[in-house]
């Protein structure tokens, strides 16, 4: 996503990126970036919690208007559990699990997270593959190679 | 408690992946050079327009696939909250799929033009899927479409939101 902020900023677009993984926002280069320090997967904040979300959106805002040195990351004041203990486990090999009773939150977290790389549509419910239209006006693809050669 | 510093994701992934005998993936560097658009108007004053990566389509839509897609949705912002679908292979979308909003926070968004915070918002958010592992399709292709469709809708600002 830094990239694609880069691109915005140089077409003359101003940015604010949210950002849950500080290092990949710091490495990416990131003209304003605003840091959740939370578990990936809720970068606008905790689900069902629309205070937090709101708050997320205005310290974006803020983002805007109070950045001036291109590069910032603003860190927000958010903690995601009062240990911080699922730091140690997220993308560390899995604790073993014994695979009757439901995965805690560690387990959940730890090891390579990464489902199998499909080339075909992943929906969330077979529902949505029955009721997606092929012709979908409001999907975009994009072809690789015509576009990079042209 | 204190918190902890944030987990570098950078050194996580080289050092998980090299255990599982993958290659380690080359992360974009581009420290300290930055491209900058100034504020040129109040946020009041401001459209605004908004990209997510987290995978997220409407029902109805032509869902990701997990092979370096590079193809992207609109979902037009007043859609309801219920019909936003996530698929993603590289993070756990349980949050996302309880409730859309922590990736694609649409009721709070729209909720910034209601109080005013914001003038408006684009009439649709654009959204992909991360963890495209060519930066040069997300450079070559991804973001100059991106751009295109940002500078149609007339936007003033972007909001990004990774996952």
């Amino acid at each position: 996503m830094g990239l694609i902020a880069r691109a915005l900023e140089a077409a003359g677009i101003a940015t604010v990126c949210l950002s849950s993984a500080r290092s990949i926002t710091e490495s990416v280069g990131v003209p304003r970036a605003v840091y959740l320090d939370y578990p990936l997967g809720q970068t606008a904040g905790r689900a069902h919690d629309f205070a937090e979300q709101a708050s997320v959106l205005e310290s974006a805002c803020r983002g805007f208007e109070d950045i001036r040195q291109p590069g910032s990351i603003v860190d927000l004041k958010l903690q995601w559990s009062a240990d911080d203990d699922w730091k140690d486990v997220v993308m560390r090999p899995s604790p073993p699990h014994d695979g009757k009773t439901l995965p805690t939150e560690h387990q959940r977290l730890a090891g390579d997270q990464r489902t199998a790389r499909h080339a075909t549509p992943q929906y969330q419910h077979p529902a949505d593959a029955d009721a997606a239209d092929p012709e979908c006006t409001s999907c975009v693809f994009l072809a690789p190679d015509e576009q990079a050669s042209s | 408690m204190a918190p902890r510093p944030p987990v570098d994701y950078i050194e996580r992934t080289k050092s998980l992946y090299s255990s599982l005998g993958h290659r380690p993936y080359a992360w974009v560097s581009n420290t300290g050079d930055y491209p900058w658009q100034p504020i040129r108007k109040a946020l009041g004053a401001s459209k605004l327009g908004v990209v997510a990566s987290g995978g997220i389509y409407r029902h109805g839509q032509v869902a990701f696939h997990h092979k370096d897609d590079v193809s992207y949705r609109r979902i037009p912002v007043n859609t309801p909250i219920a019909e936003l679908r996530t698929t993603h292979f590289a993070y756990d979308l349980s949050a996302a799929r309880k409730d859309p909003n922590a990736v694609l926070p649409l009721d709070a968004l729209n909720n910034l033009v209601a109080s005013a915070r914001i003038r408006a918002l684009a009439s649709n958010a654009l959204t992909f899927m991360g963890g495209i592992y060519s930066s040069r399709k997300v450079r070559d292709v991804l973001a100059p479409a991106i751009v295109a469709e940002m500078q149609k809708e007339a936007v003033d600002l972007a909001l990004l939101i990774p996952v």
